[in-house]
Parts: structure tokens; C-alpha cells; sequence
């Protein structure tokens, strides 16, 4: 089917270029379903024939702006269970949207294979090619090609799955009561963050291998036999600790969620089957969080070059590419940080600006860029991108890429804030001696690890009084925010018998402790 | 290749579900903030939805994250005056060194969340488990009127009432089973005969063949035979009759609007009235209000009038009660409407009238009354009144009376007058 359409774009191409009497794909704001489905086919052919994107097949949705605040609101999946929380962010969009405080964002795009993308009605027709070329070619074929994208999520089941969690809670609902079923899943959306598994888990092992393992055991076991060991006197005291560890669990557990599921003693199982629900959605959108400024740049180069190859081909006009030019730049303005409206690093600007910036090291590298990046500069940038979208994460990806030139562009400086300092110093700016330092600041700010507390469940008390013991691991004596104490508190809710939580110094001594205790 | 899909059409209000449940769950701060709308409101606009404004800590979801303190960096743009190792002063609320790129949550920097209410929902709000008193009385009372319910089906009933589709549903029952044997036996028959066909032509077959003709034809004719409709098919629509509760209600509105009643106790009684109009207007489908505004003689008006005209002059109580009692007889007896009362006075009334009209109410009214609320807009010194002392002599469980001061106090009156019995 694509071959087909490429090979009569092709044609036309060619019969243009001898005429030269082929106008713009159309001109003008309006759009309809066919022009959409011309543009879509004229930018799919460049961004699969000429640059290579791996794409999942495409489903463009065009909804109504209310329709777009909705999905907003369910934190962008078309489907999601009922809760008040997402009634909050409707109502919270929807009144920003109403007072004109805040346009809706023009398109939102749902990693799944088809991959969905919306559309508003509202968009004129430059405003479709730039989502069109934004979500469906730039941010589908990150989906598609990313590593951890193929590691945590199953682009073909979420929907489904979203499907099945929805019934689920409302069948809860129904049979359990609106206000027990809320209860819980305020308790599960606390601890969401940390429900989330960061290292694969080998598959379980089928009963057919349970089997075969057995048997290799028992085996060994008939090698190893020996009459005599029999004569030996029975240690009464070894036997018991050898049956079970005294500690459990045997390492820390930093997946919160997972291990109530699995070993809460008071849940009942449709309780058990809520938590897994959210922690599966947390799991979902772990990779979204760990790459929103590759992401975003990703998609935002993508739409950038695509459309303007478009315009290289005299498919569409200077209006077009003039209403396009004004969202681009909209989208990928950095404020500096004491410039009204400043909310941190705009993750499209820096995004953009980074792998805008490796093509410039590839095609036209200036001698500093040959002596930070020695393997990539002069280099096919189409492969060094497509190698740095797969391969790496905001954190590793800035660590790795962030070229001097950019630092320099964005006048970037790191403010160091220590405890026992009155005031707060300028530890680096984008000087000479700074380049590496800030480098390392930034990247660091993209780590996950950095941005949340370290917190683990350390014991659970299967034999005494069924408490549960969670740690705190202290990182630079950073203490855990005021909420602290109310999420012990829907811990406990889950756990349902008593929660301590530590908090540990570096050293490992308890600095501190809370506990919430069932009642 | 891609597809286009229009969902436009789809549904919308996908999230109705979540921002009912919101409102639900904050209920007792969004009721605080529409008490406040109320009493800050002109009274036209009282009928109105309106911005709730909820603190944003009071709807925070919280999530274990890093507190304030201890040693951290932050990586900012746009440096155009700092070298390393320059100091600088820590802002306020360290607000800065948090200033890590992802978003506060809800609302940056703002301490309340404001929505909207839709005028649906601020009037649920508003009156939300009011009730009119003793109006369950009436459901076991004097019954007066029935009204026809369905109850299923019976066998007899007159033709109108004929279920077309459940009489030929077992019709077609019936003839199943009646003509289930034959037709098998048909059918064996018929094979039987389709077999004989195959074979060579001999006299002795030829008989055979048409002893089975035979019995196909006396099968054919018993088939046949079973009726399409039978009188035992019939199934009709039963409709039973069931007592029906008066459920119209009259409220009678009195008020004074003599000299004495000054602009503001005007407006407070105007209040008053127009919560009672919005909820009465909510709460049931039929309910008839009355509006009779007084000064020394009593007129009956329509809303508009009663609660936008001005007027002035002495003050007769009783001739309100007067012609709220010539209404009753003449267009709303007892019987047949729940009637309920509510005057608002200041209280000022002179020589015999506080105590005639105190009599002609407990006389001659309440007994036809569900409920009679009286509330006084007194003057700020709090002498009780002459109307007051009379009516306090009043002893009946039908009445009740309050004072309201000042705005603030209107709706909480408005509340305890018509909470819901908790019987």
C-alpha cells in the first residue's frame, strides 16, 4: 500500500519538475478530510522514503475541542477509569481554557500501535500538516524505535487493557461502593511513582519448565545421596532458620505498589486487582517521564524539517509556511530564568535545539565540535540520530550530547543551594572551565533517581505483628516533603496493618521515623 | 498507510463523570463558597452559576517527594551577569532552588483553584437536602385520586388491551407443540416414500406407496388442523389502580412591605423569598405560589411585582392572613393541596392586630397548614416585637419562626426552616 502511493507521488513529482506548473497541495486556513489525507500522504513519503522513519501505521482522529479537553484530563489515553482526581484536571483545563488563560495544546498523541493522534477541529489546514508531521511521523516513530519505549510498553495492548480497567473499576464500584473503591485508588495514586519496576524481571517460568527443573533437582539430589549423612544428630535450631529467612524480603523493594499487591495480608482481591491497574498505567507512562525532552525535541525537529521539505517541493505557499514558522517558534521559546512566565527548561526548546544541534555537528562541524564529539562530527546525521532516539534517555542523552554551543546559546549557569550555606552560589556558567559541569548538572536534573526520594520497603514482619517497615535513604541530607506523612498514611490504608517509615543519613542511622497505624 | 477518522461526533462529556465525582468529594468547601456567593449576590442574580474558589492545599494529591533543605544543584537559562562563584540571596519559599523543570502541579504559584459552577449545580448545591416539612403525610393520608399502573399480563380483558405480541408469542407456542408428532411422523413418512421412489416399480410397491400417500395426507390434515390462534393464546394488558399521593403543593408568600420596612430589611426579606421561590421552583413539578404582599391592605401579585415593585404605607397584618385564608377556600382546599406558609415581617404592628392575627393563624389557618414559617427582619436593637411576642404563644408543631438580622443569616435560617426530617 505505501509503495503504491509513493510511486504515484513519485510520478507527480516528475511530471511537475518538467511542467513546472504544479501548485500547493491548497492554500488557505480551511481544511477538509481529503486535504488531510493528501498532506498526510505527501509528508509520510518524506518522512519514510527520504529520512527513514520507522513508523507504526497511522490513526489521525480529529475531535472537537471539548473532546481535546477530556482526553487531556485522562492524562491524554482516550480511555480511563472514573475518578475525581481526573475531574479535578478537567475542571482546572477547562476553566483555564474558558478564561483564555491557556489555549488547548494542539494535538495529543497516544503511543499505541495504530498509533492514535487527535486532531482539533478548531486547526487550520498548516496547523494539521504541523500536528500530522509533529505526532504522527515525529512522535510515532520515537515510539516505535526507542528503547525503553520497547521495553515497557506494549504499544498494541494498552488500549485494550485501558478498556479492561475501566469496567473493572466500575464493576468494583457497583458491587463495593463508589466511596470504597475512590479510597482506594487515592491510596494507589500516592504511591504511583513508586509502583513503577525499572530493571525487566526474567519471565515466570512455564509449568513445563517447573517441571523439568524439578526433576534436575530431584535427580542431583538421588547423585548427591549418601547413606550416612542419615547418622548425623538433627540440628533442631538450623532447621528452622533454614526453612525461612528471617528477613523478608530478602532485599529491599523499591516497587511500593508490587509488593502490596502481592503480599498485603488484608486486601481483598478486587483491591489487589485496582492496585495492579494503577500500577500498570504508572508503568506506562514511565518511559514518557524518563524522555520528555527527546521526545518532544525529537517530534519537534521532525515536524520542522519535514514541513519545510515540503516547502523545498513548493507543496504549500509562504502563507503556510509562515503560520507554521509563528507555532514553531511559539512552541520552542525559552524564557530566561528572570524573565516573566519562566517555568524551568522548556523541554521542545532544549529538545529541538539538541538535535538540531547534532546535525550541525555532523554536516558542519567547526573544530571545537570535532574535539568534544570526535565519532559524530562529519558524519551521516541521519544515522547519528536515529542512534541517539534509540538508544538513550534525557539524562544520558544531554550527558552525551549537549555541545558547548549550546550551553553558550542558552547561557546556561548552575545555582548550587547548599544547607549550610546562607546564601546560594553560582557554581558554573557556560565558561571554558564550566562546560563539562553544567553538563553534568543538567543531565543530572533528568535523572529520575534525583528527582524522587529513595524509598524502600525493608521488612515485613511475616511472623510478628504483620507491620511493615519502609526506608528512607537520605541523598545529600534532603529531607521528604511535608505530604510525607499522608502518604504513609494511604500506605497503611494498603497494607492495613501498622507502616513505619525511616529515614536514614548517608551513614545509614535513623535520623528520623513516623509511623501510621491502622484505625 | 494511514486512516482518517472523524470522531467528532463521538461523545463529548467524557469527563462529566469525573467532575461530578470532584464535586462530590469537595462538597462541603464548594457549599462554604456558595453560602458566601449568596449573600454577596443581587437578588436577580441569584439564580445564577457562579466561580468557586477551593484552597489548593485542601485538593492537593500527595506523593512522596523531596522537602525543602539540604544540598542541591539547579540548572537555569538565560545567565547574563553571573561569574562562578558569585553568591546570591536564597528566595523566598526557596522557590527557585525547586525550580527543576517539572511542573508544581495544579495551578503554579496560585493558593486557591477556581472552576466554575453551572447553575444546575450551584442550585443542587444550594438546596441540597432541603425539604418541604411533612409533605410524606400526605402519601398514606386522604387518598383522593388513583391512577392506572401497568401489571403485567392476564388471560381475560377487554380487546383494546390485547398484546398482540405476547398472544401470537404463545400461539405460535401452541402450534409447535400440537403439531410437533405429526409432523415428525410426516416427515419419517415422507422419507419412507422417498426411499420407495428409488427403487424398481412393482405392483406390491405401487400399494405400498400409496398407503404412505395415504397417512401423508391424514398427517397433512392433522397439521393443519391445529388453530393459529386459539382463545387460550389471548394475553391482555393488565392495569391496575393505585392510590395516588397528593403531591401539589401551594405555598403562600407574604410579605410586608409597609413604611416601616426599610430598604434594607426589604432586601433581606426579599431574600428570603426568593430562596424559598428557587427552591420551591427545584423541588417539585407542581407547586403553585402564591405571592401577597401587605401594608395596610393586602393584594395578591405575581413575582415579578412582588419581588421588584416598591410600595409604602401602614401596616396590617391580619389583612394578609386575611386573604391568604379567602384563597385557601376558594381555589386551594385543604384536601386536595399540601399548603404551606411563609411571612416575613418586621414585626411592627399596632393595637389589636399582633394578637387578632395570632389567633386567626392558629384558628384558622394552620390547621389546614403542612407548615407555616414566620421570620423577622427586626430593627438592629432587638426588642422583640409585638407580632412576635403574639405569635410565640402559638403552639403547634406547624410552626415555626426565626429572625434574620443580616444577610449571612438568611440561608442558614433558610436551612434550619427546611432541612430535611430525619424521620
Amino acid at each position: 500500500m505505501k509503495k503504491d502511493t509513493t510511486v504515484v507521488l513519485g510520478a507527480h513529482g516528475h511530471v511537475s519538475n518538467a511542467a513546472n506548473k504544479r501548485g500547493p497541495l491548497s492554500t488557505g486556513a480551511e481544511w477538509s478530510f481529503e486535504l488531510l489525507a493528501k498532506y498526510d500522504r505527501a509528508i509520510g513519503a518524506i518522512a519514510t522514503e527520504e529520512f527513514g522513519l520507522d513508523c507504526y501505521p497511522n490513526q489521525i482522529e480529529v475531535i472537537s475541542s471539548e473532546q481535546m479537553l477530556d482526553a487531556y484530563s485522562m492524562t491524554g489515553l482516550p480511555i480511563g477509569y472514573p475518578h475525581w482526581s481526573f475531574g479535578k484536571s478537567f475542571i482546572h483545563h477547562d476553566h483555564e481554557y474558558r478564561t483564555g488563560m491557556r489555549g488547548l495544546a494542539y494535538e495529543i498523541v497516544i503511543n499505541s500501535d495504530p498509533c492514535i493522534a487527535y486532531l482539533m477541529e478548531e486547526n487550520t489546514m498548516p496547523m494539521q500538516a504541523l500536528v500530522i508531521a509533529h505526532a504522527s511521523y515525529g512522535h510515532n516513530s520515537f515510539f516505535k524505535g526507542n528503547y525503553l519505549f520497547r521495553q515497557w510498553t506494549s504499544a498494541d495492548a494498552i488500549i485494550d487493557y485501558m478498556v479492561f480497567a475501566r469496567q473493572y473499576v466500575r464493576d468494583c464500584e457497583e458491587r463495593h461502593g463508589v466511596v470504597a473503591v475512590e479510597e482506594l485508588l487515592d491510596a494507589c495514586h500516592a504511591l504511583m511513582d513508586f509502583g513503577i519496576n525499572r530493571y525487566r524481571h526474567p519471565k515466570p517460568l512455564s509449568p513445563a519448565d517447573e517441571l523439568r527443573r524439578h526433576r534436575e533437582r530431584q535427580e542431583y539430589s538421588w547423585q548427591q545421596y549418601d547413606e550416612i549423612w542419615r547418622t548425623l544428630p538433627a540440628n533442631q535450631a538450623a532447621d528452622t532458620s533454614s526453612r525461612r529467612p528471617t528477613r523478608f524480603p530478602e532485599e529491599p523493594q523499591e516497587n511500593l505498589l508490587y509488593f502490596v499487591e502481592k503480599h498485603s495480608p488484608k486486601l481483598q482481591p478486587w483491591e489487589r486487582e485496582l492496585v495492579r491497574i494503577t500500577r500498570k498505567v504508572a508503568q506506562y507512562f514511565y518511559p514518557q517521564g524518563l524522555t520528555k525532552v527527546m521526545n518532544e525535541g525529537w517530534a519537534t525537529f521532525w515536524h520542522y524539517t519535514l514541513l519545510n521539505r515540503l516547502y523545498d517541493k513548493k507543496l504549500v505557499d509562504d502563507g503556510f509556511m509562515i503560520e507554521v514558522l509563528t507555532s514553531h517558534t511559539n512552541v520552542i521559546t525559552q524564557r530566561g530564568y528572570d524573565q516573566r512566565g519562566y517555568g524551568g527548561i522548556n523541554p521542545y526548546a532544549l529538545g529541538f535545539a539538541m538535535f538540531t544541534d547534532i546535525r550541525r555537528i555532523c554536516e558542519n562541524p567547526t573544530p571545537e565540535d570535532r574535539q568534544w564529539f570526535p565519532d559524530i562530527a562529519g558524519t551521516d546525521w541521519l544515522k547519528v540520530l536515529d542512534f541517539a532516539m534509540r538508544n538513550y534517555k534525557d539524562e544520558s542523552f544531554i550527558a552525551q550530547f549537549l555541545s558547548p554551543r549550546l550551553i553558550r546559546q542558552f547561557h546556561l549557569f548552575a545555582v548550587a543551594d547548599y544547607e549550610n550555606e546562607d546564601t546560594m552560589g553560582i557554581d558554573s556558567i557556560h565558561n571554558d572551565a564550566g562546560y563539562r559541569r553544567v553538563r553534568k548538572l543538567l543531565a543530572q536534573q533528568y535523572n529520575r533517581d534525583y528527582l524522587l526520594p529513595d524509598i524502600q520497603i525493608t521488612n515485613y514482619e511475616r511472623d510478628g505483628d504483620r507491620s511493615l517497615r519502609v526506608q528512607h535513604r537520605r541523598h545529600r541530607s534532603r529531607p521528604l516533603n511535608e505530604d510525607a506523612s499522608r502518604v504513609l498514611g494511604y500506605l497503611q490504608r494498603l497494607w492495613g496493618f501498622k507502616v513505619r517509615l525511616d529515614t536514614v543519613d548517608e551513614e545509614g542511622s535513623v535520623v528520623h521515623y513516623e509511623e501510621a497505624k491502622p484505625g | 498507510m494511514s486512516i482518517i477518522i472523524d470522531r467528532r461526533l463521538n461523545d463529548r462529556k467524557k469527563s462529566s463523570v469525573n467532575r461530578e465525582r470532584f464535586i462530590r468529594r469537595y462538597k462541603s468547601h464548594i457549599k462554604h463558597a456558595v453560602t458566601d456567593m449568596v449573600s454577596e449576590r443581587s437578588i436577580k442574580d441569584m439564580d445564577r452559576g457562579g466561580d468557586v474558589k477551593i484552597p489548593v492545599r485542601d485538593i492537593s494529591e500527595p506523593t512522596f517527594r523531596h522537602g525543602q533543605g539540604g544540598d542541591r544543584e539547579a540548572v537555569h537559562p538565560g545567565n547574563h551577569k553571573f561569574n562562578p562563584g558569585d553568591r546570591i540571596k536564597r528566595p523566598e519559599g526557596g522557590g527557585e532552588g525547586d525550580g527543576s523543570g517539572d511542573q508544581g502541579g495544579e495551578g503554579d504559584g496560585q493558593d486557591s483553584f477556581t472552576f466554575t459552577l453551572s447553575r444546575e449545580e450551584f442550585m443542587e448545591l444550594f438546596f441540597d437536602d432541603l425539604e418541604l416539612p411533612h409533605l410524606s403525610r400526605t402519601e398514606v393520608g386522604d387518598i383522593v385520586e388513583f391512577k392506572m399502573q401497568r401489571a403485567g399480563y392476564t388471560r381475560q380483558g377487554s380487546p383494546t388491551n390485547l398484546s398482540i405480541a405476547r398472544s401470537l408469542r404463545n400461539a405460535l407456542g401452541r402450534r409447535i407443540a400440537l403439531s410437533a408428532r405429526p409432523r415428525h411422523e410426516l416427515q419419517a413418512v415422507s422419507a419412507q416414500l422417498a426411499e420407495l421412489e428409488d427403487e424398481p416399480q412393482t405392483q406390491e410397491l405401487e400399494r405400498r406407496k400409496a398407503t404412505l400417500r395415504e397417512s401423508m395426507e391424514l398427517l397433512g390434515k392433522q397439521i393443519s388442523k391445529v388453530p393459529f390462534l386459539d382463545d387460550i393464546d389471548l394475553r391482555y394488558r393488565h392495569r391496575v389502580p393505585v392510590p395516588k399521593p397528593i403531591s401539589q403543593a401551594a405555598m403562600f408568600c407574604l410579605m410586608d412591605v409597609s413604611a416601616s420596612m426599610d430598604e434594607r430589611k426589604k432586601d433581606l426579606a426579599k431574600r428570603f423569598f426568593t430562596l424559598l421561590y428557587l427552591f420551591l421552583s427545584r423541588k417539585y413539578q407542581k407547586v403553585d405560589v402564591i405571592f401577597i404582599r401587605h401594608t395596610e391592605e393586602a393584594e395578591e401579585v405575581d413575582e415579578e411585582h412582588f419581588f421588584h415593585d416598591a410600595r409604602t404605607g401602614g401596616t396590617v397584618v391580619f389583612s394578609a392572613l386575611d386573604l391568604m385564608r379567602q384563597i385557601m377556600t376558594d381555589r386551594y382546599p385543604a384536601g386536595q393541596w399540601n399548603l404551606y406558609g411563609a411571612q416575613a415581617s418586621d414585626g411592627d404592628a399596632f393595637g389589636a392586630d399582633p394578637d387578632k392575627s395570632s389567633d386567626f393563624l392558629s384558628e384558622k389557618i394552620l390547621p389546614d397548614l403542612r407548615h407555616f414559617a414566620y421570620v423577622e427582619v427586626p430593627d438592629s436593637d432587638s426588642r422583640p416585637s409585638r407580632l412576635a411576642a403574639a405569635y410565640r404563644r402559638i403552639d403547634c408543631e406547624q410552626f415555626a419562626m426565626r429572625q434574620v438580622r443580616e444577610r449571612r443569616d438568611i440561608y442558614p435560617v433558610f436551612r434550619e426552616l427546611f432541612s430535611s426530617e430525619k424521620a
